[in-house]
């Protein structure tokens, strides 16, 4: 961006994350020109780094709400998609498991609040049938019923392709560039940015954790406060993962989903995440003491887990609200769209947030005929990987099998990456179980002058 | 396209010290085609990456750095007429002595009449420590610094604190020094430093100060080290610094294995291995550090040496099946969590885990080798059926090598296998 020619847009989308990145794909698609404003150095690095990668059928979501209603047609539209893009899904199902007669009591309202969001294919399983099911789940499981359709999928990798498939198309991406004041004139909106100034007749707000704030500098006012919620997740190293086929949820309380143990797209077994409100915004702090407490958990579960490895520890943060569900408002001024509070539920909500979106925006752009469909390479331990083919390059990533030829074409391209988390989010390298011990070295050699935020400091 | 399938009479999984050690004596015994496989650019192991003294004295009877040490033990396997194959990554153990690999021109297949698994150890993450607080650039173990140091002529930091006291941690102390990086502080969890005393002086002599009982409450920085945050006897403190070296903590690396078909031990974290080194599966065998954590390269380098002469042996159907091993019950042990036994279960791990009949000359292990979880004193004891195989004082720290002789002649017609620890 340049402040001499000042560029312009029909749409400018403040945010890539998750679904930011959905929302430029949708836009694009249907024909609009589109801007997407990141003030990371690399897209998805707030609220979308971390999360638990599960695509929800939305059946405990409450019964009528936006949520679901997103959730439901974003779960439809990723089935219909995921394949053209090089996505994975891993049809795990779900079993939400009762421990007490309270938690037992609980079930028969949650299989009629799933059927009434349209989730039918869900009913009541014995212990019996349920450690069966899962031969490794502790015998104290009361009861507890079977979701399906929930699936597991890489939450990375499908916001990439999102985001991708729009720069192919004609969408731009502006990374480094912090939205720090709107105006409007001549029925346009002209958005300061830290990296220069550009126009748009439309201004669609997917800021995550920043939405308020970005509400206030572009329209003056905000009308939702952002409650950062953590949540941090304990990762088990991949041999962990035969002990559980299914995703593994409790019966959820008022206020959270509660602590979810699931394998992972990349083979490992999750465990998490907790539910924290703090203030800050930016820092999602670890702490020692509740990652114990949730590998206690997880092992009370899964009693063999004990035998097995951490090999990861992450935090996230949602951006929840005062409200329970999605803030998405178009009233707030003219041409503005506020997507907030797109808290837990966001990664399976995207593309259906999207598409209800530009239902709202209801523009008269003229759909691409023929857009292009770009393929993900695939780095879900359940498809097949570069270090399968040949030409690889050689394994540069041991822990991950991540190949030199996946790190160089993460490194290109119009969506190249440029920070470490950038890099390790499109390959997995150091996200293993020795977590960098024998690759950093390698690692440092093949990216140095090559991120915009270096991996090394010290030796400038 | 079809997966290539070669054969051989030996593969042996990582070319460190252990596996390098093994294919010469195997050569040297008349062993056929022998084959290793290693990940890296070049054989050589851990070694490779610690340029500094003392490698080889029991090898060679010199003091060499690690990297020469390492060149050393690969030309010998060389000469010795062994393939060495680099960027190999055995994906795979099947039953039988079938390992499938990944090498840059893709899928490969290699079927030994045997196969050593030799794959060595790494560091406890940041992450299996479950260290709090944030996760910015500059947090490396031990091998990732020596590798950028001493591969790459690179420096990731300048004041880092190193989190540790063993042996490693003072070669990440070396490390420091040569690439010109000051360590702020040394910490320990501990009340002294697991290492031997020696290792001490060197941090007084390179002005590191020691922070013993202490630990990491979190580790704090977006896209860098910022700070470290202590608990200690002194209370809280926050240390200005800009990386963190985690060090030590090893674990077998047995991922491969623990994906395979074969019993693991879940004390060591790596393979249960008879007398002979082999495995519930008799087509595999396993020597050096993935047996246990760590020792030292040369420790690794005679296990290699030894276990040759038992998978000589097992190819001339010398040795009595491993199905019928015994295994070793360890008295008083408590079920599950031996790491977090402060007070509990003394014993970390024992090995091997299991025995079959035979005499101890011709076994690539003629101790049980133990180590303990806390500092303890006792007396251990081997009994087959009530009568005392072998005993012995001991008084030891955690990490220290524990030997306990076997007996002479086993068999397991006798009866079952009981170790104890009587601890005073």
């Amino acid at each position: 961006m340049s402040d001499a020619g000042q560029e312009s847009f029909d749409v400018a989308i403040v945010g890539a994350g998750v679904v930011g990145c959905a929302l430029a794909r949708q836009f694009t698609l249907d024909g609009a020109r589109v801007a997407i404003l990141e003030k990371a150095a690399d897209v998805l690095d707030g609220a979308s780094k971390g999360n638990s990668a599960i695509l929800h059928t939305g059946f405990d979501a409450p019964e009528g709400s936006l949520e679901v209603q997103c959730m439901r047609e974003g779960y439809r539209l990723y089935l219909e998609i995921h394949e053209r893009l090089g996505l994975p899904l891993i049809r795990s199902g779900a079993l939400v498991l009762a421990w007490n007669e309270a938690q037992q009591a609980e079930l028969p309202g949650l299989i009629e609040r799933a059927h009434a969001n349209g989730v039918s294919n869900v009913g009541p399983l014995t212990r019996q049938e349920i450690l069966d099911l899962e031969p490794h789940l502790s015998q104290g499981v009361t009861g507890g019923f079977r979701v399906p359709g929930e699936y597991l999928i890489d939450p990375w990798s499908a916001a990439h392709a999102y985001l991708l498939q729009a720069i192919e198309n004609g969408a731009r991406l502006y990374r480094g560039s912090e939205v720090l004041s709107g105006s409007r004139s001549g029925g346009r909106w002209h958005l300061e940015t830290s990296s220069g100034r550009l126009s748009a007749s439309l201004v669609i707000n997917a800021a995550g954790l920043f939405g308020d704030i970005v509400d206030k500098r572009i329209t003056g006012e905000s009308w939702f406060t952002i409650r950062p919620r953590k949540g941090q997740f304990v990762v088990y190293d991949k041999p962990a993962s035969a002990l559980a086929g299914h995703i593994l949820l409790p019966v959820p309380t008022k206020t959270t989903k509660g602590i979810v143990v699931c394998r992972t797209a990349f083979g490992n077994l999750l465990v998490g995440p907790t539910a924290e409100e703090q203030e800050d915004r930016e820092h999602a702090l670890l702490d020692t003491e509740t990652m114990t407490a949730l590998a206690a958990k997880a092992e009370e579960i899964l009693p063999e887990l004990r035998h097995h490895q951490v090999n990861a520890i992450y935090a996230g943060l949602r951006p929840a609200t005062e409200e329970k569900d999605y803030r998405i408002r178009t009233d707030l001024a003219e041409d503005y769209i506020c997507v907030g509070g797109i808290r837990s539920t966001g990664l399976s909500a995207a593309l259906g947030i999207a598409a209800h979106v530009a239902r709202l925006a209801a523009r008269k752009d003229t759909p691409l005929e023929s857009p292009v469909w770009p393929k993900m390479p695939m780095i879900s331990e359940y498809g097949k990987r570069d270090w399968c083919e040949p030409g690889n390059g050689g394994i540069v990533c041991l822990c991950e099998m991540v190949t030199r030829r996946e790190i160089d074409n993460a490194l290109i391209g119009p969506l190249a990456a440029c920070s470490m988390g950038g890099l390790k989010r499109r390959t997995r390298v150091t996200m293993g179980r020795c977590q960098g011990f024998y690759c950093s070295a390698e690692l440092a050699r093949i990216t140095y002058g090559r991120l915009a935020e270096p991996m090394l400091a010290g030796d400038d | 396209m079809a997966v290539r399938e070669e054969e051989a009479d030996v593969v042996i999984v990582g070319g460190g010290p252990s596996g390098l050690a093994a294919a010469t004596e195997l050569r040297r015994l008349g062993a056929g085609r022998v084959i290793i496989l290693d990940r890296d650019r070049q054989a050589g192991g851990i070694p490779r990456h610690c340029g500094h003294y003392p490698f080889g004295m029991r090898e060679f009877h010199q003091m060499l750095r690690g990297p020469d040490y390492a060149r050393r033990l690969a030309e010998q396997a060389q000469q010795a007429g062994v393939e060495i194959r680099t960027l190999c990554t055995v994906v795979k153990l099947h039953p039988g002595g079938l390992v499938e690999m990944t090498t840059p021109e893709g899928l490969a297949r290699l079927r030994g009449k045997a196969v050593l698994l030799a794959t060595g150890v790494r560091e406890t993450s940041r992450a299996g420590r479950m260290i709090g607080g944030e996760k910015p650039g500059g947090i490396l173990p031990t091998g990732a610094l020596q590798g950028m140091v001493y591969l790459n002529g690179r420096r990731p930091f300048r004041r880092p604190v190193i989190l540790g006291s063993e042996l490693v941690s003072f070669s990440a102390l070396l490390t420091c020094r040569h690439a010109g990086i000051r360590p702020l502080a040394m910490i320990e969890a501990g009340p002294r430093p697991v290492a031997y005393a020696p290792s001490r002086l060197l941090a007084m002599a390179m002005g590191v100060p020691f922070h013993a009982n202490t630990r990491v409450e979190a580790i704090l920085g977006r896209h860098r080290v910022e700070q470290v945050s202590l608990s200690g006897p002194k209370g809280t403190r926050v240390i200005e610094t800009d990386g963190v070296i985690v060090t030590g903590g090893f674990r077998p690396e047995a991922s491969l294995l623990t994906a395979s078909h074969m019993d693991t031990d879940p004390r060591s974290g790596g393979p249960a291995i008879d007398q002979y080194g082999r495995l519930s599966d008799p087509a595999y065998f396993a020597s050096g550090n993935v047996l246990r954590g760590v020792e030292t390269a040369g420790w690794s380098w005679a296990e290699g040496k030894q276990v040759a002469h038992s998978i000589v042996a097992s190819l001339d159907g010398k040795l009595a099946p491993r199905e019928e091993a015994l295994t070793i019950a360890i008295e008083g042990a408590i079920e599950g969590a031996p790491e977090s036994a402060h007070d509990g279960d003394a014993l970390k791990l024992v090995l091997p885990q299991v025995l079959v009949c035979g005499y101890r000359v011709m076994a690539a292990h003629r101790h049980l080798q133990l180590r303990l979880n806390r500092p303890a004193r006792g007396r251990l004891i081997l009994k087959q059926a009530g009568k005392v195989l072998t005993e012995k004082r001991i008084a030891s720290r955690p990490e220290r090598r524990i030997l306990l002789a076997l007996p002479e002649v086993f068999s397991v017609e006798d009866g079952e296998l009981r170790l104890l620890f009587d601890e005073e």
